[in-house]
């Protein structure tokens, strides 16, 4: 799959000026955020617990390999099936052969970030295989034609108003403005989906290695009927979201639940070991899980920001960044957004194709206060800026960046030279003068500063810098009085 | 305590300072600079300015050109490790009036000089020494009450790094209740960037600004007449917007607010 270059800064700045938009990420993140605020401070040692989870995460993905084959023997024992994707094609390829031997034309699907990464629903269209979201946020987005612009939120960026007139002009329903209704309208349409699908797609949130087992985190039950009407179900997730054993799992649900949405625990939690047996009462005849790659053993590979991968999916990073509250997802230009999106995008998809994303971030640190695995968001987002700046990924600015790699060399020189230093610092106090406004600030300087006096005043450069100045206050404070 | 609420604590006769002072205080706020050597003067320290300090070269590691930050981080450990030397035996500490410079010499130095452990062993020496002002006021020098007077209600910005990278939040705090005639009311958001974020406020100034407005509400409903930080980034992308907008609230860093004595202030 080739995917576009992602163009940051054109996309926030649209999505900066949406007050629409503005609205509805100020709700839902300061509702998700007072949420999680009150229900971490619940559990005693919350942070122990965050401590514990990164230990665990640590140790599972510097022994990946190893816990991968102990997963895929443990889900061949427990008859299920284990393919192995390298990229986003490969994935799509198996799953739509298992539907094609199946003789499967129509799917329905939840929870999954990890298809929309690999763009299933239009591969799966293209081979001519109907594919239903049936998560709610996820279906509307789906009708929209749209991306998620929330890890658990899909829709936020959508309005009551969006989604009524969205339904009446998609599903040929009149116009309707009660949330309850659209659901019911929604629920209604799923109903004869979930009967007639003869494959259910999904995510999963955790894989325990140690029995095979695939767990799905959900809210709304549409996980637990995909996973278990159709015939066929197979599962689509990223090699990292391993757990090794069955009694971690306690720990990585509190941690996911409370600091997704504030809950003590979600919904429902899906179990999934293997397809059904001949004593189930249901649940599908074939249970398959592609582990995926696409850009994965990448990041494992770079030990500076391997860290990436230790995270959960609960979106509490985007809730805190003051970034993500005012660009929304979609300004990430994939599926994966906010904080998580900035670390993880460049390097799933490649540096080139996202070279901004690392430097769309104040380093301010409120994502690593709330990641409940402790990712360390700044010191990755660093590592990422100089790897940007090392392959001169931004090639589609040639020429700013050629004056900005000249304006930090010219910099380093004169910050090196005390007395270049000082000449340099008087010699802008005269070259700023004709720049000074009445309040004694710069208000309009020429590019690039501009940028920066378009909406603010600068500071004026002082006629005595502090290294003049320190020899008077040296005299005035008695030099030497207690030397 | 005395009746003037002063702390009589004696201090040991050469406790010393040397100034970390940042090239934005040097260039652009020097009273900053001169607020923070009297207010360490009133204490009875003896402090001193390494002359050839010029920056700690945290724009270049910001944007990711680390071979020019490295070029000027160990320029800059030389200088103060030499100046450390000269009274090894004595009390000697490196304040600084700004979280960021504080947090790029003690967290960040660390990974940019990772593969240099000569490098590294100098950094530890010094790193080990040296201190965000307030930090240094209400954790080494143990003073809250710096014997300060200013009157107006005055809000506290948390700088980010501050915050988050030293773990500083109470003792600023400490230091404005501990001043006379003042009245301090905490902002909401009070922890939230302001947009600053070095180059961040350059390369992407819609999202930045946006940041801003709503720091610049939070502020404004506090209803002080004074907005306090600890870090002059801030300070400058705050005060830019108040005086861009004609909005009559003044920005001060801890350092200048803490010089004020007598009837001063406003
Ligand atoms: S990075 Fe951390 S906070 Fe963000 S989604 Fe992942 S686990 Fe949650």
């Amino acid at each position: 799959m080739t995917y576009e270059r992602i163009n940051f800064e054109t996309d926030s700045e649209r999505a900066v000026g949406d007050e629409k938009l503005q609205h509805a990420l100020v709700n839902v993140t300061n509702r998700f955020r007072s949420a999680r605020n009150k229900a971490s401070s619940e559990v005693p040692g919350w942070d122990e617990l965050r401590t514990l989870a990164r230990e665990i995460k640590k140790e599972t993905i510097e022994n990946l390999d190893r816990y991968l084959i102990m997963l895929e023997e443990n889900v061949k024992k427990a008859g299920g099936h284990v393919h192995w994707a390298k990229d986003g094609e490969e994935a799509c390829r198996i799953i739509i052969e298992i539907a094609r031997k199946n003789g499967v034309n129509s799917v329905v699907k939840s929870k999954s970030m990890a298809t929309e990464e690999v763009e299933l629903n239009s591969n799966l269209e293209r081979a001519g295989i109907r594919a239903v979201e049936t998560d709610l946020g996820e279906y509307i987005i789906q009708l929209a034609g749209e991306h998620p612009s929330h890890i658990i939120a899909p829709a936020v960026h959508k309005t009551k108003d969006d989604i009524s007139r969205l339904f009446s002009e998609k599903l040929g329903v009149p116009y309707m403005s009660d949330p309850a209704d659209l659901t019911k309208v929604a629920r209604e349409r799923m109903r004869s989906e979930f009967l007639s699908a003869g494959m259910g797609v999904s995510g999963a949130n955790f894989a325990v290695a140690e029995t095979g087992t695939i767990v799905i985190v959900e809210n709304e039950g549409n996980a637990r009927l995909t996973t278990t009407v159709p015939r066929i179900h197979a599962a689509l997730m990223g090699i990292e979201k391993i757990i090794p054993r069955y009694n971690d799992l306690s720990l990585f649900l509190t941690l996911l639940a409370r600091s997704a949405t504030g809950q003590k625990s979600s919904t429902y939690v899906s179990f999934i070991t293997g397809p059904r047996r001949e004593s189930d009462a249901d649940g599908p005849e074939e249970f398959h899980l592609v582990l995926l790659d696409n850009g994965r053993s990448g990041i494992l590979a770079n030990g500076e920001t391997r860290e990436s991968l230790y995270c959960i999916r609960c979106g509490a990073c985007l809730n805190n960044c003051p970034v993500y509250r005012k660009v929304g997802g979609h300004s990430y230009g994939w599926v994966y957004s906010g904080p998580i999106g900035a670390i993880i995008n460049p390097q799933l998809l490649g540096i080139d194709k996202a070279p901004e994303l690392p430097f769309a971030s104040s380093l301010c640190g409120a994502c690593r206060d709330v990641c409940p695995v402790k990712i360390d968001f700044p010191k990755v987002l660093l590592e990422l800026r100089h790897e940007v700046k090392e392959t001169k990924a931004e090639t589609g600015k040639g020429r700013e960046l050629f004056f900005e790699r000249l304006a930090f060399r010219l910099w380093r020189t004169i910050v090196t030279h005390e007395r270049l230093y000082g000449f340099f610092s008087s010699l802008m106090y005269y070259v700023q003068m004709p720049y000074r406004g009445e309040s004694g600030g710069l208000g309009s300087l020429p590019y690039p500063f501009s940028r920066w006096t378009r909406d603010r005043d600068f500071p004026a450069i002082a006629e005595i810098p502090f290294r003049e100045r320190w020899k008077e206050l040296r005299k005035e404070i008695g030099e030497g009085s207690t030397k | 305590m005395n009746p003037y609420g002063l702390e009589l604590t004696v201090l040991r006769p050469a406790m010393r300072v040397y100034l970390f002072v940042t090239c934005l205080v040097d260039t652009f706020f020097p009273g900053v600079g001169e607020g923070m050597v009297r207010v360490l003067d009133r204490l009875g320290v003896d402090v001193e300015f390494p002359a050839a300090q010029t920056c700690c070269g945290q724009p270049a590691f910001n944007s990711g050109y680390r071979e020019d930050a490295q070029a000027v981080a160990e320029r800059f450990i030389s200088i103060f490790g030499n100046a450390l030397q000269e009274r090894r035996d004595e009390e000697t500490y490196i304040v600084c009036p700004s979280g960021s410079c504080t947090t790029m010499l003690k967290v960040f130095y660390k990974e940019l000089l990772s593969n240099s452990p000569i490098q590294l062993n100098k950094l530890a020496l010094i790193a080990n020494k040296t201190y965000e002002f307030s930090e240094f006021l209400v954790n080494v020098m143990k003073r809250a009450d710096v014997g300060a007077s200013y009157k107006g209600v005055v809000t506290y910005h948390d700088s980010c790094h501050l915050l988050r990278e030293l773990g500083v939040k109470d003792e600023p705090r400490r230091l404005i209740e501990a001043v006379r005639g003042i009245e301090f009311r905490e902002m909401e958001m009070h922890d939230a960037c302001c947009g600053f974020g070095g180059t961040f406020s350059v390369k992407f100034p819609r999202v930045s600004v946006s940041m801003l407005d709503e720091k610049i509400d939070c502020i404004i409903g506090s209803g002080a007449d004074t907005v306090i930080s600890s870090d002059m980034g801030c300070l400058m992308n705050i005060g830019g917007a108040l005086s861009r907008r004609k909005i009559p609230v003044r920005v001060m860093h801890l350092a200048e607010l803490l010089a004020h004595t007598g009837s001063e202030g406003d």
